[in-house]
């Protein structure tokens, strides 16, 4: 399933789609004051598990968008091991992951999971949806980064997502430099 | 406050005067724009009393963890004074999968009750007299195989068919449009909600086989017209589709229904329902000129607005609920369900249910406003705004009609879109405290008062699913793979699939079996990925 659709809107404005290599939002590097080349963040964001409740996380992934980072959206009904290897092909900084199915400790957990086998905590995941507060401590636990409630402002978010220090992004720059 | 932002304009960004007066109803009617209560266009009601004859049926939508549980929930709920069911089922069954697939995992039970074949009905329903309380249920995609699950059950407790009442959902345009739980692309789809249709006119002549939603709608960030444009536009889809099939009109119209959200707003949300009501009488005698007046009266049920609610300071939800009902009656709703306090956090607890019900009953029986139908009709504001929403989303009617209807215009994506876009803009209003939400964006507390929310056990997943793989061994294994494979002949054929499935509930087969057949023939509906 994994979101892929056979319709498309041409009049929206698309955020690549991993399936899709062409179709992907390349974003140029920009130069620092030190002249070397700083990447975009690089965020993944998707639907984990059965449930299509997307208003938020679509609001979420464009306001991503709008304030400089490179998204990739993969829509609604992702299973954990969709949204790893969409990571991993995508060799993203940060995966937001938006549930309202409350089966985010077992989805959450397993996403954690798939990414420790293959080498890439250091992606890191962030959450949001319909979450008690008893499971955002112990999804913290487990390993994920912050978890927004309804009525968390954007723009709080947007802050969070920012301030992610990736250590991947820091590799990759070495690498490309 | 500092710089809050003077905001008159309500949520479906209409400007609001500072006082209204005749001169904003100029051409004003009586007979003709709101007529009595119980006549056309029924703007002020569909019965002559109104509430006085009966109350609004309170049905709170209810179910979690295996049957067993949310059989105790609907007693309890019973016995609490509710006067109706409503049955909410979890991921898997909502978008036809088993227990035991691997999609379901830790989903199983987890936002509503696991229903895999008959066996789970049977329990869910136990004790329970179909005869004598109405059953709504909300499911879509799989809504055939539920329906019949519903039909065997009431068969084995004894009822007859024609007694039984309730309402199914079936409603998988606003799925494409907002809700997003679907199985097959829009034209099975359509086929297998007709064949539904068909069966109820024939054989379950008071039960309501199709609620028009535009809860979802609403929920997915849309404004209050968009939801009733979007809304009865869907309706009005179904009557052509089922015409189209053979139907008449006057043989089911009558038995349709809606469902529609009760957000912040409160006039806004009245204007809502009274202009729903005249805009399908008036559209349907145009459109499809039936004979029968009940073909003409729009019903509906109402719940509260989830996504009004707010997970800090969750006490305020009960005042937010409170208004939100409110509406509902003051607007004329035929049943409601009202949310409860703790419904950002996890499912309700019992306490949180009652004082939801409580509040439905303080509204019915201590405020007075059912005393009398439409209390408010003839008020200039509500009048003028009543006419501002029948003519916007009249205009929204235009425009998927040049569209070439509802189904063409969600394949281009057009309701979509403009529920995102009208999503953002109130997304940013609050963001930029255009509008104020108490306890969020003003008047906000660094400490929260938890509040004690319902645990769902990871058991249930794992009885379920041993209960499951039981079950599947112990049924006459020959039987149920002849029944699914005369299910795929008949769809293939495009044949009459209520028998069909009828007979492969009998032999214990699964929804997610059922469900594969339709994926199988039917194929799956999948979504472009677009922001």
């Amino acid at each position: 399933m994994g979101g892929v659709g056979i319709l498309q809107y041409p009049n929206t404005p698309s955020l690549h789609n991993p399936s899709e290599k062409r179709r992907v939002i390349k974003t140029r590097s920009m130069k620092t004051a030190t002249g070397k080349p700083a990447r975009k963040l690089r965020v993944l964001i998707a639907k984990v598990g059965l449930d299509g409740h997307d208003r938020g996380v679509k609001i979420v992934a464009r306001g991503l968008r709008d304030a400089g980072m490179e998204v990739i959206y993969l829509g609604i009904h992702n299973t954990p091991e969709e949204i790893a290897s969409s990571a991993l092909q995508e060799d993203v900084d940060a995966i937001g992951l938006s549930i309202h199915s409350a089966a985010h400790m077992t989805l959450f957990g397993e996403v954690l999971a798939l990414l420790k086998k293959n080498k890439a905590r250091d992606i890191a995941v962030f959450g949001g949806g319909i979450i008690p507060q008893e499971d955002i401590r112990s999804l913290k636990k487990m390993g994920i980064k912050e978890i927004f409630t309804p009525g968390a402002p954007l723009e709080e978010i947007v802050k969070f997502v920012k301030s992610i220090k990736s250590t991947r992004r820091k590799a990759r720059t070495g690498n490309s430099a | 406050m500092k710089s809050m932002k003077k905001c008159f304009r309500n949520l479906s960004d209409i400007e609001i005067q500072p006082v209204y007066g005749p001169q904003d109803i100029k051409d004003f009617d009586y007979q003709y724009d709101l007529g009595m209560p119980g006549e056309f266009p029924f703007a002020r009601g569909i019965y002559p009393t109104m509430y006085r004859g009966r109350l609004w049926t309170m049905r709170q939508f209810a179910g979690f963890g295996t049957a067993e549980e949310s059989n105790r929930r609907y007693r309890y709920l019973l016995k609490q004074g509710n006067t109706g069911l409503s049955v909410a089922f979890d991921m898997p069954t909502l978008m036809g999968y088993d227990s035991d697939d691997p999609r379901s995992r830790g989903e199983v039970g987890r936002c509503g009750v696991a229903i895999d074949s008959l066996a789970d009905m049977e329990t869910l329903f136990r004790d329970i007299p179909l005869d004598r309380v109405s059953v709504s249920m909300t499911i879509n995609g799989p809504a055939i195989v539920l329906f019949t699950l519903y039909l065997v059950v009431a068969e084995r407790q004894g009822v007859r068919l024609r007694d039984l009442q309730g309402t199914l959902q079936n409603d998988i345009l606003k799925e494409y449009i907002a809700q997003k739980e679907w199985i097959c692309p829009p034209a099975p789809s359509l086929k297998i909600i007709n064949d539904i249709v068909r069966f109820c006119v024939e054989s379950v002549p008071r039960y309501h086989p199709i609620s028009i939603s535009g809860y979802h709608i609403r929920e997915a960030g849309s404004t209050a017209v968009q939801e009733l444009a979007f809304t009865l536009y869907d309706g009005l889809t179904y009557v052509m589709s089922a015409i189209e099939a053979g139907l008449k009109v006057d043989e089911f119209a009558p038995r349709l229904s809606f469902f529609f959200n009760a957000h912040n707003d409160f006039f806004e949300e009245i204007a809502k329902y009274r202009a729903a009501r005249r805009l399908w009488a008036r559209e349907m005698k145009a459109r499809f000129r039936p004979e029968n007046a009940a073909s003409l009266a729009l019903r509906f049920h109402t719940q509260t607005a989830g996504c009004a609610l707010t997970a800090q300071q969750p006490y305020n939800n009960v005042v937010r609920v409170t208004l939100q009902a409110l509406a509902a009656v003051l607007g004329g709703t035929q049943s409601l369900h009202t949310n409860s306090l703790d419904e950002t956090l996890a499912l309700p607890t019992e306490e949180a249910v009652k004082i939801a019900v409580r509040t439905q009953q303080i509204i019915a029986h201590e405020s007075g406003v059912a005393n009398t139908a439409d209390p408010l009709g003839g008020a200039y504001y509500l009048e003028s705004l009543t006419n501002r929403m029948e003519s916007e989303a009249k205009a929204y009617f235009d425009k998927l009609d040049e569209m070439g209807g509802m189904i063409e215009a969600i394949q281009r994506g057009f309701p979509q879109s403009e529920i995102h876009r009208a999503a953002v803009a109130y997304q940013k209003e609050t963001d930029n405290r255009e509008r104020i939400i108490v306890g969020v964006n003003a008047y906000a507390e660094p400490e929260e008062r938890r509040v004690p929310t319902l645990k769902i056990k990871g058991e249930v997943e794992k009885k379920q699913v041993q209960r499951l793989k039981q079950r599947k061994k112990s049924r006459n294994a020959k039987k149920v793979a002849a029944v699914l494979s005369q299910l795929a002949g008949i769809a293939e054929a495009n044949g009459d699939l209520m028998p069909a499935v009828i007979e492969a509930v009998r032999a214990q087969c699964t929804v997610g079996e059922i469900c594969e057949v339709f994926r199988r023939v039917y194929g799956e509906y999948r979504e472009a990925v677009s922001l």
